[in-house]
């Protein structure tokens, strides 16, 4: 037992049980979502809801169901049981694809850098930005004015700007990171899914990754961060969700969420 | 302060043009010195070398289809040959068509063939082959349709990498297991030879022979714009994206199949032209073309060329037929086919981006810095997509 469990700090809630109110209001909700890779639950009914323009940071010991939660909501993976629901429950998230579910507007940030290393940056940014995406049409496909207002704008927020024509394969591996937050940015989805966006980073990178993410969901995008970084996550500010074992753990503060005695048992250590 | 460039890329650049001016150049030269200098002259450039060229040229073309989908999207298709054989098959069969009663048996209607086989009447799919339009057609249709319905198949059900590969060579196969049997009704094992003529002309005359050739060489200088324009487009950037992070490309929100499935049918258009045009100059189609080694020969030319590079395509596979020729007509005629697979273990040990790929990224070394990259690095034949 340790001396923080001492303190009076308020006890991170409980799983809760979803209502009819989460779902109407929440921008994305889960429910009882199990997932099974032979006879191993990666989920096992994990529940919980995002606001609208609300930043949720998630921590959990590795094999908790991060990545695996990831990847239901944007539709590379099908539940075995439960619902996902996005924008207020209008739509169903486990019926859709990954192309439908990008042009939905979720975006997903993986956890090893992925850009396009053939293409310069700017040809990165062009690829991702919301719009036009038929196959036949872009063969003639040309560059607006307003594109290119929105490319520029991008580049202030990710402060490569000078590196706009290298080729995205010759940037640093934080540079990657902020391409990559920046393709993102340029889809822009109304729920943006980071998976580990500092790992890798020095401290001054991480600093300020967590400053862009601040400023993007300060521009009215919702975003869920998968992070271990505990410096980062309380750079962020945010309400945090521990998951172990394929469900919620412990919901609520940093602090709240790093007095809970499971949570310092099974993730943070003694 | 903008990034955005306002240079808009050249659809050809240095490289490019360069190209084509030595297709263009050929397209003139060849049939000029073959036509215009009396048969002695030094510069003579004998009959049976316009034929062998044009053929070069015709499978240069049938290298750049390959190029545009193993290079630009990562698609290692070793059926290719099968489009190229169907493209030739349609020709084939208009040629067949004009031969009318000169045939061995002298039937107005049936090619010899069906006549030695015994049948009364012109098989149905052979209709409308007599009028060029239609055959015309059909060297489009059948390879673009083909490739459309096997395409929407495999990249629907996401089957990538080794496995598509091994796809596409089981339907190369089957195709020819299938032009073998006599009663398909192509000629079986001896498929479609004696042409005769095409669009009223001589099929063996000089004139005639200049002009596939001066047309080869257009096709495959239009191939090459055509290839070049799609991949320069916003639609080619998608496909080089799907070739390194497919991925990706899915999360961005693009239909990954729908593209994939319209580069492979402009692939398989480009093999079916080739085809046709290969058909007229050689004399012969037969099911050998559907063998899945002719598939794999052409990866060969194009990793020996430079993958990724479309000129470097084309380059490649004139110079691996060029020595095939060379040495297939002399003592060291058994052993082409290990010099072949030596070529293709030496080009991925040592020339992993082939000979025109390796001569760019040493050229885009030398002027290091520049700010606009004339052409994205060619991605060489070991080079895996990310995920």
């Amino acid at each position: 037992m340790t001396d923080t469990a001492a303190f009076p700090v308020e006890a991170a809630e409980p799983p809760k049980a979803m209502t009819e109110k989460n779902l109407t209001e929440a921008l994305l909700y889960l429910d009882g979502v199990t997932v099974t890779f032979d006879g191993f639950r990666a989920l096992n009914a994990l529940s919980f809801t995002v606001d609208a323009g609300e930043m949720r940071a998630i921590i959990g010991p590795n094999g908790a169901g991060k990545t695996t939660m990831m990847d239901v909501i944007t539709g590379k993976t099908r539940p075995d049981k439960g619902d996902v629901f996005f924008n207020g429950g209008t739509t169903d998230l486990t019926k859709l694809d990954e192309t439908e579910i990008a042009t939905l507007g979720i975006g997903r940030k993986f956890q090893k850098p992925t850009v396009f290393e053939s293409h310069t940056v700017i040809d990165n940014l062009r690829l991702a930005l919301k719009g036009q995406r038929g196959a036949l049409a872009n063969i003639f496909k040309r560059e607006t004015a307003q594109e290119r207002v929105k490319i520029d704008e991008i580049f202030e927020t990710i402060r490569l700007g000078e590196h706009a024509h290298r080729l995205a394969g010759a940037l640093s591996h934080g540079q990657k990171q902020w391409l990559e937050i920046g393709m993102l940015l340029a889809q822009d989805p109304k729920l943006l899914l980071v998976d580990e966006p500092v790992a890798g980073m020095t401290d001054a990178e991480t600093a300020q990754t967590a400053e862009l993410l601040r400023e993007i969901n300060a521009n009215g995008h919702s975003v869920v961060v998968v992070e271990h970084d505990m410096t980062f996550v309380r750079d962020l500010g945010v309400r945090v969700l521990c998951l172990h074992e394929g469900s919620v753990l412990a919901e609520g503060t940093l602090d709240q969420v790093s007095a809970n005695e499971r949570v310092i048992e099974v993730y943070l250590g003694r | 302060m903008s990034q955005t460039d306002t240079r808009k890329p050249a659809l050809l650049g240095t490289g490019g043009l360069v190209f084509l001016a030595i297709v263009i150049g050929l397209a003139v030269l060849v049939p000029a010195l073959n036509l215009l200098l009396p048969a002695g002259s030094a510069l003579h450039v004998p009959t049976y070398l316009v034929s062998l060229l044009g053929k070069y040229l015709c499978y240069a073309l049938l290298a750049l289809s390959v190029d545009l989908i193993w290079g630009y999207v990562g698609i290692l298709s070793l059926g290719q040959g099968a489009f190229f054989a169907l493209g030739g098959y349609a020709m084939g069969m208009y040629l067949m068509r004009q031969i009318g009663t000169r045939g061995v048996y002298g039937d107005p209607v049936l090619p010899d063939f069906m006549v030695f086989l015994n049948w009364k009447e012109l098989p149905w799919f052979w209709y409308g082959f007599d009028w060029f339009p239609f055959a015309a057609a059909m060297v489009l249709l059948a390879p673009g349709l083909l490739a459309l319905v096997f395409g929407w198949f495999a990249f629907r059900s996401r089957v990538t990498g080794v496995y598509l590969s091994i796809i596409t060579q089981a339907m190369t196969f089957a195709l020819l297991l299938a032009f073998f049997r006599n009663d398909m009704g192509f000629g079986g094992n001896n498929g479609l030879t004696d042409f005769k003529d095409i669009l009223g002309f001589n099929i063996q005359a000089d004139g005639t022979r200049a002009a596939l050739f001066a047309l080869t060489a257009l096709a495959l200088a239009g191939g090459y714009v055509l290839c070049r324009y799609l991949v320069r487009s916003h639609f080619g950037k998608v496909l080089i994206a799907i070739r390194d992070a497919e991925t990706r490309v899915r999360f961005t929100g693009y239909r990954v199949e729908n593209y994939k499935l319209a580069a492979f049918v402009v692939s398989a258009c480009l093999a079916g032209i080739a085809g046709a045009l290969y058909v007229p100059q050689v004399g012969i189609i037969n099911p050998s073309e559907f063998s899945p080694a002719n598939s794999i020969e052409i990866i060969v030319w194009v990793a020996v060329g430079g993958r990724g590079t479309l000129a470097g395509a084309a380059l490649g596979a004139v110079l691996v037929n060029y020595a095939k020729t060379y040495f297939t007509s002399g003592m060291l005629a058994p052993y082409w086919l290990f010099m072949l697979g030596g070529l293709f273990v030496a080009v991925t040990l040592f020339l992993p981006k082939g000979i025109l790929g390796t001569f760019l990224e040493w050229r885009a070394r030398r002027s290091a810095g520049s700010p606009e990259p004339d052409a994205p690095p060619a991605p060489g034949i070991t080079a895996k997509p990310a995920e």
